[in-house]
């Protein structure tokens, strides 16, 4: 859909004189102003711009956080409180810091989930959603080694436990986990470069969230009906109608990111952060942030050997596994449709899978003893099952109910609160409903 | 590399194109390693190799935490039921029936011997308190084993240090110790 030519006409001479020069201008307007949208996006499609500007937010905090914060065992707790008391509006910055990494796993969970409801990853559009993958895995890098810098318990051992992921890897795992660490434990060789590399990834992540738009606006954006853009009619000019909607939904959501700002600065995070880092003691209970959860349940379901493999090669592979699948997903998915909308039984299972997920979260925030164990095991099963199994057979056994011709028609359909009839069919196509 | 292109002698690209690739190849993978190489531990961590404790305060059922390459050795004065606990335990029973301890060859039995610092000094347990699933620091005394129980991901290690039940996968490692006289240990 973006074929089309470009529609952009410079309007002064300094304009036409860019535009000869470096088109930088008329690739604004083709890819944001011009630019053709479906005309039934829903509010789901508002989290990519949400996630745009979280990663500005994020950059923005994070680099002044960075002016005031020390790598250095002996120094980095007391930089961080130091922020928090004396360092002007440094309460602020930070609490829009570390609240704004929890908002930032919050968007783009919706936005996956989003993905996967309406089967947004499907040919064409495959490379975008691993792009997006991508930005995921790097993402969750950059989480993790964010929350290391503050040096407080949770700091250490999270750190502890997820580079001792490593060492269940056979022959040369201790060696990688060494050269991760940069010592025989979590210290400060390990501290200074986590720094270092929490401050390079999100540059990084900002690299591929350019060529995940570049490959959205190479494909376009799938819709609500899963039903690729026909003609004019089904689509919308960017600016302003995706713009402004884009822009309600920030709002939105702003206001429930600053109310965690403001009210409950410390819900998301751990009170055991707030201890100094004790290289001797281990916290009674350790958990991740809550965005790693549902992973971190996973990776202690695996309590038992697998043939030659251990329990905790099992336990990371599994949980390792488990990101995995979400790359593979165009190609597990043998169903036409796209849409959950026209899937019942898709529906159905991807409404399991998502109370799954977060039963999964919860699991894996509660000790790895009793029933949890067996309930974890459990939800570890049908996560993998809903991948390998359901979406695999549920594409070639599954009656898909009757897609519209266009979203012209669907959306013609729907204002008329019509029945299954295809009344929008006999509709002019040129009418805007 | 074309053999068809009549206007240039074949063999000296041929020869310019090899030569120049390999050297680029070399050059790549020499200037690489310096940047793989100092992500490892450095000088000064290396040599912090070992420690020597006083141990001549430990009573039986007392026990001692000393830091060691950045990582906790726990020192431990057996109690006779304790050992004995240990000792009536099965080898077949065990998850990992190697000894994992560094002063032994590494196929030796995990008997409870073999665990501790050998004949006639049963008593004494020294090993690297780190959990082997994935390096968490067990709780002494606790679990229904009586050994150590670790808080992160429910491994449930015996009096011998030996795992019994839960996600880890070996027995914790007996680091390289020895007596340097009768109420001295050196570790390392």
């Amino acid at each position: 859909m973006s074929e089309g030519h470009s529609t952009y006409t410079p309007k002064t001479g300094l304009g036409r004189w860019f535009d000869a020069r470096l088109p930088l201008p008329r690739l604004v307007y083709d890819s944001f102003i011009a630019y053709p949208v479906p005309r039934n996006l829903n509010y789901m499609w508002t989290f990519g711009g949400i996630l745009s500007i979280m990663l500005v937010s994020q950059i923005l905090t994070g680099i002044v956080l960075a002016m005031h914060y020390t790598s250095d065992t002996t120094l980095a707790f007391g930089s961080v409180e130091k922020i928090m008391r004396d360092v002007n509006q440094g309460w602020l910055l930070r609490y829009m810091h570390s609240n704004g990494a929890s908002f930032f796993f919050i968007a783009v969970y919706l936005h996956i989930f989003r993905g996967l409801y309406y089967g947004s990853y499907k040919a064409p559009r495959e490379l975008l959603w691993i792009l997006g993958c991508i930005i995921y895995l790097l993402m969750m890098a950059t989480g993790f080694m964010g929350y290391v810098l503050p040096w407080g318990q949770m700091s250490f051992w999270g750190a502890t436990v997820i580079t001792g992921f490593f060492t269940a890897i056979p022959v040369v795992g201790n060696w990688i986990q060494e050269l991760l660490l940069g010592g025989f434990a979590v210290d400060n060789p390990t501290l200074n470069r986590f720094f270092a590399l929490h401050y390079l990834l999100p540059f990084m992540i900002a690299g591929v969230v350019v060529l995940h738009i570049w490959a959205l606006h190479v494909t376009g954006q799938n819709n609500p009906t899963g039903i690729e853009v026909k003609s004019k009619t089904d689509t919308v000019a960017f600016t302003p109608y995706a713009t402004i909607k884009d822009a309600l939904g920030m709002v939105v959501f702003l206001l429930f990111f600053a109310y965690f700002i403001f009210y409950m600065p410390n819900y998301l995070g751990h009170p055991d952060n707030y201890t100094v880092a004790d290289p001797l003691k281990t916290p009674a209970h350790i958990v991740p942030e809550w965005y790693f959860l549902p992973f971190y349940a996973i990776l202690r379901a695996i309590t038992f050997n697998i043939g030659p493999i251990n329990s905790k090669l099992g336990g990371v592979i599994a949980m390792f596994g488990a990101i995995a699948m979400l790359f593979i997903v165009p190609w597990l998915d043998t169903s036409k449709v796209r849409s959950a909308v026209y899937r019942p039984w898709y529906k159905l299972f991807f409404w399991l899978f998502t109370i799954n997920a977060i039963l999964l979260g919860w699991l894996g925030s509660r000790p790895a003893e009793g029933s949890y164990v067996l309930m974890a095991q459990m939800a570890t099963l049908f996560y993998f099952a809903f991948f390998l199994v359901i979406l695999p057979v549920l594409g070639l056994i599954e009656t898909p109910r009757r897609l519209p011709n266009s979203i012209t028609e669907a959306v013609l359909e729907k204002n008329k609160g019509g029945s299954g009839h295809p009344a929008g069919a006999t509709a002019s196509p040129e009418t805007k409903g | 590399m074309s053999a068809t292109d009549e206007t240039h002698d074949p063999n000296r690209r041929d020869f310019l194109y090899i030569a120049t690739g390999m050297a680029g190849l070399v050059g790549a993978a020499s200037v690489a390693w310096p940047f793989i190489d100092q992500m490892q531990p450095d000088a000064s961590t290396r040599a912090l190799a070992s420690v020597e404790v006083d141990v001549a305060s430990l009573t039986p059922g007392m026990s001692l935490t000393v830091k060691w390459r950045g990582k906790p050795v726990f020192i431990r004065n057996r109690t006779p039921e304790e050992v004995k606990a240990a000792q009536d335990v099965k080898l077949e029973e065990l998850k990992d029936p190697l000894a994992r301890n560094a002063n032994l060859a590494s196929d030796a039995q995990a008997t409870d011997t073999d665990r501790s610092a050998g004949k006639g000094k049963e008593n004494w347990l020294v090993m690297v308190g780190v959990c082997t699933h994935l390096g968490c620091i067990p709780l002494g005394q606790q679990g229904e084993y009586g050994g150590w129980f670790c808080p992160c991901h429910g491994s449930v290690y015996d009096t011998a240090g030996r795992i019994r039940k839960g996600p880890a996968p070996e027995n914790m490692a007996v680091p390289v110790f020895s007596f340097i006289s009768d109420t001295k240990i050196r570790v390392g």
